[in-house]
Formats: structure tokens, C-alpha cells, sequence
């Protein structure tokens, strides 16, 4: 008679990678493990499926470190906790069939944060959730799913809800959420129960071929080592009659019917398409201005957030740089900002520039009292300070001259009651401390208002308002 | 050549578009944000894949897994993220994977404050997390830099199959400069030799840092040792700035190499021969073009935004053979020129 060798698919056949072995073909589980079969049921599936080229299986941390000996599938062994963030930017990357394999320890416990992030997110893989109450490859410590009054190594006199709280109920707290498609809690105590499991595995797989979301499956499941039961069906009795009751089994959630196939957009890394993103083709062509002889320029401007410092700022640097100087601008970031002030630091040169910082401006742009206190004498001798008049008498250091622009009044002449920055713009251009020529400046505001170019000619008139009133008013 | 206003956050978004980088994972944090919030918006348009995670741990296992696919794949953060960080990193070198981590660094210890620091230093350069590795970083100090050297640490993540970190500052995140746009965009193949992206031709292969055997992870680990020696061979890189005749030079990176140069242009005004070293690569560290330098009597002052982390680098690149000085400042502060000054007197009259 011949003999029937029934071989399980998806699984390799043999299992070189756990080194040199007597008995290449034997898992490292240790008898009566339920790990062996959860590993068949959902290899089998895979095969069945013809996925295996397709699927990548995460091993985690724990008992099924080891997972990649056996799936015969694409495999990648990760860090304690983190399999579902991995399995995020796997499917992100590949959009192919992810599985992730997880004890109770790995994921309810350190991983949680991760395990309820992924779900939430109807990631499109499929989550393996191995419940048997206790950490098994650090030799039988308490997990979260340890049942109330269950003995471990680091709970021996038995959970107490007092001092280590309750088992957490992952399908629970799963189901909880909108985005996954399929929960179900199962066990393979035993040959009934692994019909079922069996049922739901492929179920959770057939989903993931389909592309259609996030699946969790909780297998109750034996731990012989670490339980300390005495026998194989003290094992079975004691998942069928005590963690069942924690644990209940049946399905939380089914969207299958529903839930549709999410597409991810290939990815396009064309320079083309990158150019047009940029609107490459809309930028001016600058000639290198290098001529040796421009004085370079510095510039600080502080204020009030809110009073377009960090925009003035910008729109000089830019003026800079469309008269083909090198420039650099720098602000003040972060609470400084919140607080109530900001300030930023312009470079205007045609030579590369050091440091980014002004510490002594040629000019300095005070929207505020408070900033022209705080930087007045930084200024240069023959330096220039500009200031909003309506602060009234100031004191401005000897050898350094004093602007007061009444840039609030002169905004709301020119028909922008919101221009006060754009004045002090104009003030900037008409008094030729910035050493740019006329067109730079009316480039840089179209340039600040691109996305709105119907502000461009009321700005404009802003501009040339603030100019005509320094050929006026200031000598 | 298209040349535009870029803030250096961006300029790292746009260096990594244009170096084919598929993913980005990441979490907020000053003065790193703009990097994230680029990515959400500028990702998406051109199919590539972005997701905000729930924590740095997460961004860098995303990471981790999109890298295992032989996908491009960054992160950004700033030191208390990248602190969180070194777990997966470690496992990343462990593992040989490729990928990219921007590090825009800010005060310390602990929460510190949004303020610059170069306070990250040892935790980038020499690893940071647990085991024997060392991952590639490079030190950016323009905006233009910002955005080539991210597209650098793709190509050099990938031929190395290493973590490359780009170790900026909060000022050159948030400062804005012209940026030239690249003029080339690469169109990344994943290596199936290695790569595990669901694929028949990939099936075969495990993406793992696990070795049990005591011996089988010491020949690995010894491996990795060979390929940093390989990797300090051909990588150092570094600028010189009117090094050859000077008596003191500054040693700086980053933004503090800004400050230095501004320093060096003023001494030389007023006769003084000072040179400035810029290290480019921090790991390798440019220790023999320094240990060059060092043949001829000369002093060198650090400009570093630390407790002289990277002064310790020089003191070993050139084996203490001649005085090296710090000029640092700390929680947020950046470095004045006229303190940089003052280090180059103070080591003229030793």
C-alpha cells in the first residue's frame, strides 16, 4: 500500500532557516502549541488562494519571532509592538496583501498604541492576534489578557484587579471603531472550534485579496508550556470554559457586503509631472548679479504678529532675489511669535552669504514700540530706522536717522486698509537703502499675491502711494 | 535653471520628490513640522504616499516596512522624536535596510525648547540606539543644501543599504534662501535581491535583524564593521575655506558653519590667517583631511551649538596632536560673531 503523505501548503516544506536541525521539517513550538495551527490554517489559505507571490507576513516579537521559518511568502521580522505600524508602510508601499502575527504581549501591550492607530485607519491589512493569556518566549510573564486570579510568573499569587487591572478585550476595543471591515474572536482549543477559525481566517484573507480594509482575527490559544495545566485536555477546558467566558467568541464585525475596494494611486515620478507640480516653467529667469562693488544690505523688521512682519520680510528677500542677489531671510519662530512679537533677519548681497542672522541692520523696520526699543541700538551708525508714527515721540540713537512713517494712515488712503506692511515696502524702495531697483519691488508684490492677483493693482497703488509720500515728506 | 524663495524644510520635500521617494511617515514637532505639513500636501499630487503617524515610533516602523520593500521612504523629526526614534533605527542597520531621516535639531535635554541646538550630535553620529552601528549623516548648511543632500542620502541609504540621517537645525528649517531646482528626477527600481514587496520574484526573501547564533551575529555584525570602514574610505567629505595658510582654523557644521565663515571673512579683513573646515559628511567623519591639516603647527576652534560633541571628533581625527578649542553656545542660542572672534584670539595667545 502506498503511503499518503498529506503535505501542508503555503508552509515551506522544509525549515532551513532555523539552522542546521535533526529534524528539519519540525517547527520550534513546543508540543501542543496552538501556533502550529494558526500557522496552517493560515497558510493554507494563502495557497488555496494562489497568494503566497502577493503576501508579505510580518513576524513579530515573542513566540512567533519565528513566523518567517515557515509562511512561504514574502517575510519581514520587525521590532516588539510595531508589526502594524510595519504592515502600514508595507501595504502603503506595495498595496499587496499584508498579515501581521502577533502575540497578546506584542500587541495589546506594548504595541496597543499601534494594534487601535492601524485599525483606526482601515489600514489594508489583516491583523493575527494570538490570545493565550501570557507571555510565552520570556518564560510565562502576566500579559494584558491574563484573566483575573490566573497565576504567572509575575503575578503568583493570581491577577488581582486591585493592582494589575483586567484583561483587555481586543475584539471589543476593536469593533469599537469605524474603519474596520471584519472582527472575529475564535479559538483552535479544539477540533470544532478550528472549523470555525478556519472559517474566519480565510474570510479575513479572501477580504484582503479583494483589497477592501483593516481585519482583526483574536485566536484563543493554547500556551502548554506556560499555563501549567497538567494535561492536553486540561488545556482544552480550560480555553473552552474560562477564556471563553472572558473572551466570547462570535464575530463583532462584518462590513464584507459593503465595504468597497480601496485603490491607492500609482506613483508618479516623473520630472515632468514634479516640474508642473512646482510651475517651474512660471518662474522668472534671474541673472547672477555678481557685481562686487553692491554694498550688501541688512535688514531686520519686527513687530506685532499679525502686522505682516514675516510677510515684509519675505516680499524683500524676494524682490532680492528676482534682481538676481543672493538673499537669505530668517524669523524669529515659535513662542517668540505666539507671544505677541516676531522679528525677522534679511540678508541682501551679491556675494554668498554667512550667517543668517542680523545682528546690526543697516535698516530696521519697527511696527511696534517694543521692537524698536529692543533693536534701535543694534542699528549701524548712518544706519536708518523706520518706525509707524503713530507711536508718537521715540528716541532714536544719535548717527543713525529716524523715519516715521504714518503707514496705517497712508494704507487706508491708498484704499487697503490692510497695507500698513506694504507702506513700509514702498518706504523701503523710495528711500534706496535696499540698493533694488524699482521693478524688483513691484515683481516681489505681484509675486506675494500670485494666489490673488486681484489684490496685485490695489497693492500696487499701495506702493506707489508710500513713494510718492517719501518724495514728499522725507529728505 | 528654475531658482525660487524655498524655506529649508521644503527644500527637503523637494529634494526627496525629485530623488523618487514613494513614502513619507511622520509626526509633528517644531522645528521640523513644515516637512510633514509639505509632504501631506505635495505627496498626494503625485500619487506618492504619506501618512501622518500616530507617534515617531510608528513613522520610523512605517518607515521600517516601506524600506523593507525596497521602496524610497523618510522620515523627519526633531531630537525628542528622533530620541524616540532609535529603536527602529537600530533595527534598520541591523536589518541593512535604506532610508532617509531628516533631523531638524532643536534645544535639549529632555523637552528643552524649539530654540537651535547641535545638541543631537552623538545621538545621530555614533548611533544612538543599541548595538554596533553607525549611520551615515550628512550636515546641510544652505537651503540649497537642505534639498540636495536629501536627494544625496537616498542614493548613498541605498548604495550603503544604511539609515541616512540629514542633521539640519532649527534655523536652516526655518530659514528661506533661493533653492535651484534639480535638474534630473529619479526614477527608484526596488532591488529585488533583497527587497520583500510582494512579488514572486521577491518571495524568497526575509528582511531580519535577528541572528540567534552567537557566532552567525558576530560574523554579521563584524561584516557591518568592514562596510563602515569601506564607507569611511570613499564618503568623507568636507569644505575647506582658506585653510592652507592659516594659523587657527574653525571647525564648524551646519549653521554654525555660517557663523564661522562670516567670522573667518572678518578676521581675514583685519590680516588674521584663520581657515574654516566644514565637515559635510558626520559620519564618516572627514578626519583624514583634517588630520592633514593638522600636520602643520595650527589651532583649531569648534563653532558648535553643543558641549562640544563634534570637538571631540576633531580632538580624535587629529589624535590631540594640537590645542583644540570650543566656542558653543546652549539652549537655543545661536553662536555671535563676536564670540567667535574672541576663540579665534583666545587661541592665537595660548
Amino acid at each position: 500500500m502506498q503511503e499518503k503523505v498529506i503535505r501542508t501548503q503555503g508552509i515551506y516544506p522544509e525549515f532551513p532557516r532555523k539552522g542546521p536541525s535533526p529534524a528539519p521539517s519540525a517547527t520550534h513550538y513546543c508540543p501542543g502549541c496552538g501556533h502550529g495551527v494558526i500557522h496552517k490554517l493560515i497558510a493554507e489559505a494563502l495557497a488555496d488562494a494562489n497568494l503566497q507571490d502577493r503576501t508579505i507576513v510580518i513576524s513579530p516579537v515573542g513566540c512567533a519571532v519565528f513566523a518567517y521559518y515557515y509562511f512561504d511568502a514574502g517575510n519581514i521580522q520587525v521590532a516588539h509592538g510595531r508589526a502594524p505600524a510595519v504592515a502600514t508602510g508595507v501595504s502603503r508601499a506595495t498595496d499587496q496583501i499584508v498579515l501581521a502575527y502577533q502575540g497578546d504581549g506584542d500587541l495589546a501591550s506594548i504595541g496597543l498604541n499601534e494594534t487601535l492607530q492601524a485599525a483606526n485607519r482601515g489600514e489594508k491589512i489583516c491583523v493575527f492576534f494570538v490570545n493565550n493569556t501570557v507571555y510565552g518566549m520570556t518564560g510565562g510573564q502576566m500579559a494584558p489578557t491574563t484573566l483575573v486570579g490566573e497565576k504567572t510568573v509575575t503575578c503568583p499569587d493570581g491577577r488581582d484587579p486591585l493592582t494589575q487591572g483586567y484583561p483587555l478585550h481586543m475584539c471589543e476595543l476593536i469593533s469599537s471603531l469605524k474603519a474596520p471591515v471584519f472582527v472575529e474572536r475564535v479559538s483552535v482549543s479544539d477540533i470544532a472550534h478550528i472549523r470555525k477559525a478556519r472559517a474566519a481566517i480565510r474570510k479575513a484573507i479572501d477580504i484582503q485579496r479583494e483589497g477592501k480594509g483593516y481585519c482583526f482575527i483574536e485566536v484563543l490559544s493554547p500556551c502548554p508550556t506556560n499555563l501549567g495545566k497538567a494535561s492536553a485536555t486540561d488545556n482544552v477546558k480550560w480555553i473552552n470554559e474560562q477564556m471563553e467566558k472572558e473572551f466570547p467568541l462570535g464575530n463583532f464585525r462584518d462590513l464584507t457586503a459593503t465595504a468597497e475596494t480601496i485603490v491607492r494611486p500609482a506613483s508618479d515620478f516623473s520630472k515632468d509631472t514634479l516640474d508642473r507640480l512646482f510651475h517651474l516653467d512660471e518662474l522668472a529667469e534671474t541673472a547672477q548679479d555678481n557685481d562686487a562693488s553692491f554694498r550688501p544690505v541688512q535688514v531686520k523688521i519686527a513687530g506685532f504678529g499679525g502686522q505682516g512682519v514675516l510677510s515684509l520680510g519675505t516680499m524683500l528677500s524676494q524682490a532680492a532675489q528676482l534682481a538676481g542677489k543672493q538673499t537669505s531671510w530668517y524669523p524669529s519662530y515659535g513662542p517668540e511669535q505666539r507671544g505677541g512679537t516676531s522679528n525677522c533677519s534679511v540678508h541682501i548681497s551679491t556675494q554668498p552669504i554667512g550667517s543668517p542672522v542680523v545682528y546690526n541692520p543697516d535698516l530696521l523696520v519697527a511696527m511696534n514700540r517694543p521692537s524698536l526699543e529692543k533693536f534701535k541700538h543694534d542699528v549701524r551708525p548712518g544706519g536708518v530706522i523706520m518706525y509707524d508714527a503713530i507711536m508718537g515721540e521715540v528716541d532714536i540713537p544719535e548717527g543713525v536717522k529716524g523715519v516715521a512713517v504714518p503707514a496705517q494712515q497712508l494704507a487706508d488712503e491708498a484704499g487697503n486698509e490692510r497695507g500698513a506692511n506694504t507702506i513700509m515696502f514702498g518706504v523701503m524702495l523710495a528711500l534706496g537703502i535696499t540698493g533694488l531697483p524699482e521693478s524688483a519691488f513691484k515683481d516681489a508684490l505681484a509675486a506675494a499675491f500670485a494666489k490673488k492677483p486681484k489684490l496685485i493693482p490695489i497693492n500696487v497703488a499701495v506702493l506707489d502711494h508710500a513713494a510718492r509720500w517719501v518724495r514728499e515728506n522725507v529728505r | 535653471m528654475a531658482t525660487t524663495l524655498v524655506k529649508g524644510n521644503k527644500a527637503v520635500v523637494i529634494g526627496a520628490l525629485y530623488a523618487g521617494a514613494d513614502c513619507f511617515f511622520g509626526y509633528p514637532i517644531t522645528p521640523a513640522s513644515e516637512i510633514l505639513a509639505e509632504a501631506s500636501n505635495l505627496f498626494p499630487k503625485v500619487g506618492r504616499k504619506f501618512v501622518q503617524a500616530e507617534s515617531e515610533e510608528a513613522s520610523i516602523n512605517m518607515c521600517y516596512g516601506a524600506a523593507s520593500t525596497g521602496h524610497r521612504v523618510f522620515t523627519a523629526s526633531s531630537g525628542p522624536g528622533i530620541s524616540l526614534m532609535q529603536e527602529a533605527i537600530s533595527y534598520m542597520a541591523g536589518a541593512e535596510l535604506p532610508a532617509v531621516v531628516v533631523d531638524v535639531m532643536r534645544a535639549g535635554p529632555g523637552l528643552g525648547n524649539i530654540g537651535p541646538e547641535q545638541g543631537d550630535y552623538n545621538q545621530v553620529v555614533k548611533g544612538g540606539g543599541h548595538g554596533n552601528y553607525k549611520p551615515i549623516v550628512l550636515a546641510p548648511n544652505s537651503v540649497q543644501e537642505m534639498g540636495d543632500f536629501t536627494r544625496r542620502a537616498f542614493d548613498l541609504a541605498d548604495k550603503w543599504r544604511t539609515p541616512v540621517y540629514v542633521l539640519a537645525d532649527g534655523v536652516l528649517g526655518q530659514m528661506i534662501e533661493p533653492f535651484t531646482f534639480p535638474e534630473q528626477a529619479v526614477e527608484p527600481k526596488a532591488d529585488t535581491a533583497w527587497a520583500v514587496n510582494g512579488t514572486a520574484d521577491t518571495r524568497q526573501n526575509l528582511v531580519t535583524s535577528i541572528f540567534l547564533n552567537f557566532d552567525q551575529l558576530e560574523d554579521f555584525n563584524n561584516r557591518l564593521q568592514h562596510k563602515y570602514e569601506r564607507i569611511a574610505a570613499e564618503e568623507q567629505d568636507c569644505e575647506t575655506l582658506n585653510c592652507d595658510d592659516a594659523d587657527t582654523i574653525l571647525v564648524a557644521y551646519g549653521i554654525s558653519s555660517r557663523i564661522a565663515k562670516t567670522a573667518m571673512d572678518q578676521a581675514r579683513a583685519q590680516g588674521r590667517k584663520v581657515g574654516l573646515f566644514r565637515p559635510i559628511t558626520l559620519n564618516p567623519f572627514p578626519k583624514d583631511a583634517l588630520a592633514q591639516l593638522a600636520q602643520q603647527p595650527r589651532s583649531f576652534v569648534c563653532v558648535e551649538m553643543s558641549n562640544g560633541q563634534m570637538a571631540d571628533d576633531v580632538r580624535l581625527a587629529i589624535g590631540c596632536s594640537r590645542p583644540v578649542s570650543l566656542v558653543s553656545r546652549l539652549g537655543g542660542n545661536l553662536i555671535t560673531l563676536a564670540q567667535v572672534l574672541q576663540g579665534i584670539d583666545q587661541a592665537a595667545n595660548r
